[in-house]
């Protein structure tokens, strides 16, 4: 294989997972926290659609990607109030989010920019002298777009928030035992609350990924299924940002294989290399998959006293 | 998965918690099947319909308030929907005939719910049942009568509906594994095996054909129509579908065995009912109806499939068979509302330049105020004081600082 | 004022925790009626009372999980509202809850530094140092990287005890924290609660066994009906002997219902240490009564259940129940009872071994058969689990009353369900039982405990049953349900029912048993007649066992 060839691939797989990535991480959270977030698809699409008027507005990516962090996040208030605080069910909730938000963000699209799709520009990436300068490895490790690096840290602190801080503990008792929770002395609320948050508000980065580095521009409806692929991941992870991570990197590989081999000339159904990553999932899952690993009060409202 | 009741303290003797969580899956509380006194006729009616058109026409309002921003006619725009989707006669069939597919997944649904199973697999289902239905009738339809086809069809769009559910259903009863994951994932293998049916094993490949789709079905050889009218036959079959569904579920023993199942997983164990075979049997059932859904408009409606179609009726039809806690009766009203508003938002919006999905937001809206208006409903019901009627209290007692 | 100077203020005069006039009201109960009490520092204060009393709500109102509808909460002589229990452990008071509160996955150490979200590390090194000061106090040896889930119910007892320590600087709240231990393990938590009262701490002690009371207790309160019903002062309780104590008590809890109880089990006053005492007691009931007994009905032989990390499993289990025996099963809980009970009832397979019950005149193997065949066959069983898997609590009580016969006429014909005979079922059995309920459509989860009960007793007990096995049957209720289930039991035995009672509560068994198995870690380890000396040899098995 060329040396094109591999950079593209792994470029396209790092690409393709960046999104998966973020609002994988931030389905994993909540869900240690107790909360099903089936709304993450429109989280995801409101992060992409906000991003993108911000970032077209300001001229900044940066400022993009606070804007799809802060739509995605203003998303999952609705969560908050009406799954966390109010103790509504999750799915049924999650579900007209999603319709809500391709609802929303369709009619918005379109009196705004009526039938033109504007582009917004490359994102930028370091340049760093020599290390750039490396076949492949210059590309693919030291010339990504910044927001790849953003994310590869925040897997990192998120793993290291989980396991080492206070709120780290309470979000993983929380979502076993909230009874216990408050028994302690925590606000279960506000644990599950700000778990929820923080699944929007990386929903909405991974969105906005999508819309100003992936795609540079935005297309109703262009999240295409990824909030769902990114919840499963987060379910197949056990609670392990790391996890989710490699499962994320390696359904952007398989995402990015079917470009390179058709380029390659190899005609391959796109279809069977992206159920590929799924067969193998369930096949590995038929084979040792004795135990449920998610947290046992997950999609569960917590009242106090109600037991 | 409403919160129970509240018991005090004192009631329980022994505080077990059964944490059931995603295990649990859907609960049907509050829902004693059958016996039920003769309570107020008029007071059931009174708070369905305030369950039902108050967040109606919230959504509404909220909905008319966008219209508004975008320099659009509220009022004229929802006349129009109202206009297109129920009283033109055109609008009025393509909103009947809508329901089909819809009723069908509903009844899937309404059986995986009751017995507490999260089938969120309803697409790749759907979609596989289309696809082989799409790729074989036309090709069928020469080789045997129309009946014969159609049954044939029918048949193989339910057996792979179902058999698309095995996997799922043997983790759920063997290992416990969540059929949530299970199921999203077959849907993704089911859809993406479905477009590769459509592409390459069922391609019409004659030329001049854009998008690549499978032969067409001879209008005179699909589901036969209704009184004359482009409505056809699926709808009778939705409609028995979850009408049957539901008598099932209030009648007939293996109802109960799937509600007791739903309700409280331990129980049916203790009470020797073969968790694993009703399990299992839930699945087969409900993917059963998901594919026959999928075939029943393919038959109906489109008489082919094209590779970039999906539906995704699977997703909407869920918040809707919540909402009706599994009631089949009223499964078809939200249905019919659903179609209607979707029919009616599809038309309307094209009348008024705006996306298509506008439809989905109004949708959208609905159930979140239908969800909102039972958590107000269940709090006023378990004598609990509202948010409102808290505040409406602080609000007319402000002078009566002496009053606390 | 914090915790530390709540403690410290000990010779103010002011009591450590008062409470005046509280009232609290649940929908159609009123749980808590004009309650006052105080707890002082260095001092045991027991709450007892039966269940329903009004116990639990009063420690949910201390520990801040409820909030009270009336009535003035002072802690250290200042007036609080107490509204949270992030409150209630700011101001020192530490709760060990009935029901379990430790995280399962979380290690040990986790558990306890939960609730401190202060930092931004976790402060494991500190949390050490406090773990094993307090571990010193109790005299406890705890491994803090344990996993909470994995330890024994005493040990998580300890650990509760720990947690609720951690902030509770000024007083400990325990809710009835002897039900899950082992006798040696309440004799443990007497004495850790000695050594705690001895730093100051109040202690607040729930109980409904009235000898744990008056052997742990400086002073001792009685609830009934959600109110004070009477106080025994630490002086008196000092200078009366036990005997003296007793009868004052059940007069104060009872009244004039006193004297037609007096032999209720929970009612004795031999302490835990009794059983290891050397002079056998002859106080616990009517032991030895003698039972016509038939022929073998139920053999087990050599069955066995696979251990797993949750249960011991069964080692070479061999039983034989005649016709109109009942049989005890006697052990320290989770030594293979509720197994044996499931393997009884069908809901396990066995790994190995064989069950025959007597059927139309012969032995017929039914170690394969399942619970609707079994109970098809007359086999019954009750689970101890009343609200979790005896019941649907969803469902009304005419469906619960007849949830093993889904399907069977006369209630289902052709499998359509018979509204009218389930209906008239149902009326007929809340009748004869007694069931308190509104009606036949309420749904049971709604029911009292002891109601509950009934109707499981109801349903298990219907239509030609010939071996029964009761769990636990009267864990839990008021002291007339017990005695009526009692009778229940007695009478059906009369009739050639046989029965199968596994208990905690010795007194219970020596009371309606022939003969008591004991079990140990999933072993029979011996089979005593009832008699004289059965309490002091049962006593010896479980003990001798603990040696093991």
């Amino acid at each position: 294989m060329s040396e094109a060839l591999i950079t593209a691939l792994l470029v396209g797989a790092i690409a393709a997972a960046v999104p998966l990535m973020l609002a994988g991480l931030g389905e994993l959270i909540s869900e240690r926290a107790g909360v099903l977030n089936v709304g993450l698809e429109g989280m995801m699409l409101m992060g992409a659609y906000g991003g993108f008027v911000v970032a077209l507005a300001t001229g900044s990516t940066w400022m993009g990607f606070i804007g799809g962090a802060v739509a995605g996040g203003l998303v999952s208030l609705v969560m908050v109030v009406l799954c966390v605080r109010w103790g509504l069910d999750q799915i049924v909730v999650g579900i007209g989010i999603l319709l809500g938000v391709e609802g929303l963000t369709s009619l918005l699209h379109a009196a705004q920019f009526a039938n033109t799709y504007p582009r917004l520009g490359k994102a930028a990436a370091p340049s760093i002298p020599w290390l750039s300068d490396i076949p492949v490895v210059g590309r693919v490790v030291f010339g990504e777009p910044y927001m790849v690096y953003v994310t590869l840290i925040a897997v990192f602190v998120a793993g290291w928030v989980l396991r080492k801080t206070p709120w780290g503990l309470a979000i993983r008792a929380t979502g076993e035992s909230p009874e216990a929770v408050d028994a302690a002395g925590v606000n279960v609320v506000l644990v599950r609350s700000l778990a929820t948050l923080s699944a929007g508000v990386l929903a909405g980065l991974g969105g906005a990924y999508l819309s100003l580095v992936s795609s540079g521009n935005f297309i109703p409806l262009m999240t295409g299924g990824r909030g769902f692929m990114a919840l499963v991941l987060a379910m197949l992870a056990r609670g392990r940002p790391i996890w989710l991570a490699l499962g994320a990197l390696l359904f952007g590989f398989a995402t990015a294989l079917t470009t390179a081999l058709q380029i390659f000339g190899i005609d391959i159904r796109p279809e069977i290399v992206n159920s590929l990553p799924f067969v193998v999932v369930l096949v590995v899952l038929t084979l040792f998959g004795r135990d449920d690993y998610l947290p046992s009060s997950l999609a569960l409202p917590y009242v106090r006293g109600e037991r | 998965m409403k919160p129970t009741d509240t018991v005090p303290p004192e009631m329980t003797d022994e505080h077990t918690v059964v944490s059931d969580g995603l295990a649990g899956g859907p609960s049907n509380a509050d829902d004693s099947p059958g016996i039920s006194l003769g309570s107020s006729r008029m007071e059931k009616i009174r708070r369905s319909m305030l369950l039902t058109i108050l967040p109606l026409v919230a959504a509404m309002v909220v909905g008319g308030l966008f219209l508004l921003a975008l320099g659009r006619d509220p009022l004229a725009f929802y006349a129009t929907m109202i206009h297109r989707a129920i009283i033109s006669p055109s609008g009025l069939q393509e909103t009947l005939i809508r329901m089909a597919p819809l009723l069908l997944i509903s009844a899937g649904l309404i059986v995986a719910f009751s017995a507490g199973i999260w089938n969120l697999g309803g697409d790749g289902q759907f979609m596989l049942g289309a696809a082989l239905v799409g790729g074989l009738a036309a090709s069928s339809a020469e080789v045997m009568p129309r009946g014969l086809m159609l049954v044939l069809m029918l048949l193989i769009a339910g057996t792979l509906g179902a058999v698309w559910t095995i996997i799922p259903a043997l983790m759920k009863a063997r290992y416990g594994i969540n059929e949530i994951i299970t199921t999203l994932m077959m849907s993704f293998i089911g859809v993406n095996l479905a477009s590769l049916l459509v592409k390459v094993m069922f391609l019409d490949d004659r030329p001049g054909i854009q998008t690549p789709r499978t032969p067409v079905l001879d209008v005179a050889d699909r589901l036969p129509t209704l009184f004359g009218t482009r409505v056809h036959s699926g709808v009778i079959i939705g409609v028995i579908a979850v009408i049957g569904v539901h008598i099932m579920m209030t009648r007939t023993s293996l109802g109960l065995r799937l509600k007791i199942l739903g309700a409280n997983v331990k129980a049916a164990h203790h009470a020797g009912l073969g968790v694993s075979k009703l399990t299992v049997a839930t699945f087969l059932l409900s993917g059963m109806f998901m594919g026959l859904a999928g075939g029943v408009e393919v038959l109906g409606v489109q008489g082919f499939v094209r590779a970039d179609w999906n539906p995704s009726f699977g997703l909407v039809a869920v918040p809707l068979v919540f909402l009706a806690r599994m009631n089949g009766w009223v499964t078809i009203a939200f249905v019919f509302l659903l179609s209607v508003l979707s029919i009616g938002g599809e038309l309307a919006t094209r009348d008024a330049g705006l996306p298509n999905q506008f439809g989905l937001l109004i949708v959208a809206l609905v159930l979140l105020f239908m969800t909102v208006a039972e958590y107000f409903e269940s709090r006023r019901l378990r004598g609990e004081r509202t948010v409102w009627a808290t505040m409406a209290d602080r609000i007319l007692s402000k002078g009566d600082a002496a009053g606390e | 004022m914090d915790a530390e100077a709540i403690r410290s203020e000990r010779d103010s005069g002011t009591p450590l925790i008062e409470l005046i006039g509280i009232t609290k009201r649940f929908p159609g109960v009123l749980a808590n009626d004009d309650i006052t009490l105080t707890v002082e520092r260095g001092e045991v204060h027991c709450l007892l009372g039966e269940n329903g009393a009004g116990k639990s709500t009063l420690i949910s109102i201390l520990s801040g999980m409820t909030v009270p509808d009336a009535g003035i909460i002072r802690i250290g002589g200042t007036e609080t509202s107490m509204n949270s229990p992030r409150h209630a452990l700011d101001l020192g008071i530490g709760t060990v809850y009935q029901h379990a509160t430790l995280v399962p996955t979380l290690t040990v150490l986790e558990n306890l530094i939960l609730g401190n979200t202060t930092g931004v590390r976790l402060n494991e090194a500190e949390g050490l140092r406090r773990l094993d000061e307090l571990a010193s106090i109790l005299g406890a040896d705890v491994d803090p990287h344990a996993v909470a889930g994995n330890l024994a119910l005493d040990e998580q007892q300890v650990i509760e005890i720990i947690k609720a320590l951690w902030k509770g600087k000024a007083a400990l709240i325990l809710d009835e924290p002897t039900s899950m231990l082992t006798p040696a393990g309440v004799g443990e938590l007497a004495s850790m609660l000695q050594r705690l009262k001895g730093t100051g701490l109040g202690i607040v002690f729930i109980t409904h066994m009235l000898h744990e009371a008056i052997e742990m207790g400086d002073r001792v309160t009685v609830l009934r009906q959600g109110r004070v019903v009477g106080t025994i002062a630490p002086a008196e309780l000092r200078s009366t002997d036990s005997e003296r104590l007793r009868d004052r008590i059940v007069e104060i809890m009872f009244g004039e219902e006193a004297n037609e109880l007096s032999d209720v089990a929970e009612l004795h006053v031999e302490a835990f240490e009794s059983i290891s005492q050397d002079e056998p007691d002859s106080g616990g009931g009517p032991g030895g009564q003698v039972q016509s007994v038939g022929e073998p009905i139920l053999k087990l032989e050599r069955v066995s259940l696979e251990p797993s990390q949750s249960s011991h499993g069964l080692h070479e289990v061999d039983l034989t129940i005649a016709e109109g025996e009942i049989l005890g099963v006697a052990g320290v809980g989770g030594n293979g009872q509720k197994e044996l009970a499931e393997v009884l009832a069908g809901q396990r397979p066995i790994d190995s071994g064989s069950i025959s019950l007597r059927y139309n005149g012969a032995f017929i193997q039914i170690g394969r058969l399942g619970v609707h065949s079994r109970h098809e066959m007359g086999l019954r069983y009750l689970s101890d689990d009343r609200r979790g898997e005896a019941v649907v609590g969803t469902m009304s009580v005419a469906i619960n009353l007849v949830l093993k016969r889904i399907g069977k006429p006369p209630f289902w014909k052709r499998q359509i369900i018979q509204h009218a005979e389930v209906w008239q079922h149902a009326e007929a059995t809340i009748k004869e039982f007694d069931i308190r309920t509104p009606g036949p459509d309420t749904n049971i989860g709604k029911l009292s405990g002891g109601n509950i009960q009934k109707a499981i007793l109801a349903r298990e007990t219907a239509s030609d049953p010939r071996i029964v096995v009761y769990n636990k049957p009267t864990h839990g209720l008021d002291i007339r349900t017990s005695l009526a289930v009692r009778e229940r039991i007695r009478q059906m035995a009369a009739d050639g029912v046989s029965a199968v009672v596994i208990s905690n509560h010795l007194e219970e068994l020596l009371d309606l048993c022939g003969r008591i198995a004991v079990v140990s870690k999933g072993r029979i380890v011996g089979i005593v007649e009832n008699g004289p000396n059965a309490e002091r040899r049962i006593g010896d098995l479980m003990v001798g066992a603990f040696a093991l």
